[in-house]
């Protein structure tokens, strides 16, 4: 198809074509804003600027494209990637501390564990002294006031077994005085010694 | 002329140019091309220069932007379909933003002209041929042969599924075009009824106030269109780049 190229030019014959089929008059209005606006055709089906569409088209994706695979695509790309990478990071930093508050706390559960069971040994130990010293003191007095009674026996029973001895003289002497007052002749004091042996046996 | 719901599709010179005796002028469609590249590349590029580990707004939506086209080429096509990754992030960038840019008032809507989205669906379904035919071989032509499907059908099968390949490049420009350009004129024609009823006096613009009300509700409903034919289309290469890669089933 053959196109003229003026600029601006009003095609002045074409308005009674509106559906001009190979586009063989330029259908181009170039400035359209007043009311001389030929129709042609649809703008759209009018094969004569598919040439140019086509061309800038070509320029203008093809640039778009460019710019996208080399500058875009590399940014936005990396900007994501940076973030996943940087998210991921943070997340495994934070499951390490985790494990290591774990492992904090487990320790200490540990040893506490253990310094409660050393606590409980050292108050059994304490226990048991204390337990066992107190049994050695018992015992010890007990001992004591078992040697204390003993003497104390011992000091009754001499005192007793004397008393028992001078029993026999204040009867003698009694039963003399006794004799003297009944009687009022003197008893020898071999009678009276029997008399008295002979009454403690028969008593 | 304000309510010729066609004007905006006119197509006309800045600079012209002529090479050999084919017209290559740069036109208001060359113009919002560019703007298209300028607008996308330069929000991606300037939104991402601070590189934060928090993103703020702008870098969210860059950074949403390229994790939704990965993922739907990692769903689509599988994770070998990532080296098409910078051409699908480009189709869904630039039709999104032509599309979007299209919806300012006075503004040429480039995904508009057929020969564009035309172009685009041929570059993918021309990458699907070249690109499977380079990596299998004749292999490729299983693609058109499913497995499981009876002797006798097969002839059937086979040539129904060239049919629907060959309708691809059509199909998925079309529904682009068609898309952005039925919008467009609805747009258009309701809000010529809310000025051409206002000029009636008292009770036109008593009743202008229902076309304007749905002039308000298209408008919304083409930002939905905008973004949904950029992600059907990014959506339908990615099916087709997985048929390039998996010829033989999935």
């Amino acid at each position: 198809m053959f196109v003229t190229s003026a600029y601006a030019q009003t095609a002045p014959a074409a308005s009674e074509t509106p559906a001009a089929p190979a586009g063989e008059v330029h259908t181009e209005t170039g400035v359209a804003h007043g009311g001389e606006h030929e129709s042609a055709g649809f703008p759209p089906f009018d094969s004569s600027h598919f040439a140019s569409q086509l061309l800038w088209l070509a320029i203008t994706f093809g640039l778009f494209y460019l710019v996208i695979q080399k500058v875009i695509m590399p940014r936005v790309g990396g900007i994501i990637e940076d973030r996943k990478g940087r998210i991921a990071g943070d997340l495994e930093e934070a499951g390490r501390l985790k494990a290591e508050a774990d492992a904090a706390v487990e320790t200490y559960e540990k040893e506490l564990a253990q310094a409660r069971s050393k606590a409980n040994g050292i108050a059994d130990a304490a226990r048991n002294d204390a337990k066992a010293k107190a049994a050695a003191d018992r015992t010890a007095i007990e001992a004591e006031l078992a040697a204390k009674l003993a003497a104390a026996e011992t000091r009754i029973g001499e005192i007793k077994s004397k008393a028992f001895a001078e029993v026999g003289a204040i009867a003698e002497d009694t039963a003399t005085a006794i004799v003297d007052q009944l009687i009022g002749g003197k008893a020898t004091g071999d009678d009276i010694k029997a008399a008295v042996a002979a009454a403690k046996t028969g008593a | 002329m304000a309510n010729d719901p066609i004007h905006q599709f006119q197509i006309s010179k800045i600079v012209p140019i002529e090479i050999g005796g084919v017209d290559f002028s740069f036109t208001n469609a060359s113009l919002f091309m560019v703007a298209t590249v300028a607008v996308a590349a330069g929000f991606l590029y300037f939104s991402t220069s601070q590189r934060s580990l928090i993103p703020g707004r702008a870098q969210s939506v860059a950074e949403m932007s390229y994790e939704f086209v990965a993922n739907m080429l990692r769903e689509g096509a599988g994770s070998h379909g990532m080296k098409f990754f910078p051409l699908v992030f480009s189709l869904f960038m630039f039709i999104l933003t032509a599309n979007l840019i299209g919806m300012f008032p006075y503004f040429f809507t480039v995904t508009s002209q057929i020969i564009v989205t035309f172009a685009l669906s041929i570059l993918v379904v021309g990458l699907v041929v070249v690109y499977g035919f380079a990596k299998h071989g004749l292999r490729f032509l299983k693609l058109f042969v499913p497995s499981g499907v009876p002797g006798a059908l097969l002839p059937l099968v086979v040539l129904i599924e060239v049919i629907s390949f060959i309708a691809r490049p059509i199909s998925l420009s079309v529904r682009l075009f068609a898309n952005m350009l039925a919008g467009h004129i609805t747009l258009k024609v309701f809000a010529g009824f809310v000025t051409s009823l206002g000029a009636l006096g008292a009770l036109g613009i008593g009743t202008a106030i229902l076309p304007l009300i749905m002039t308000v509700a298209l408008t919304g409903l083409e930002f939905l269109v905008a973004f949904l034919q950029a992600y059907v289309f990014a959506v339908l290469t990615c099916m087709y780049l997985n048929d390039a890669l998996h010829p033989d089933g999935h």
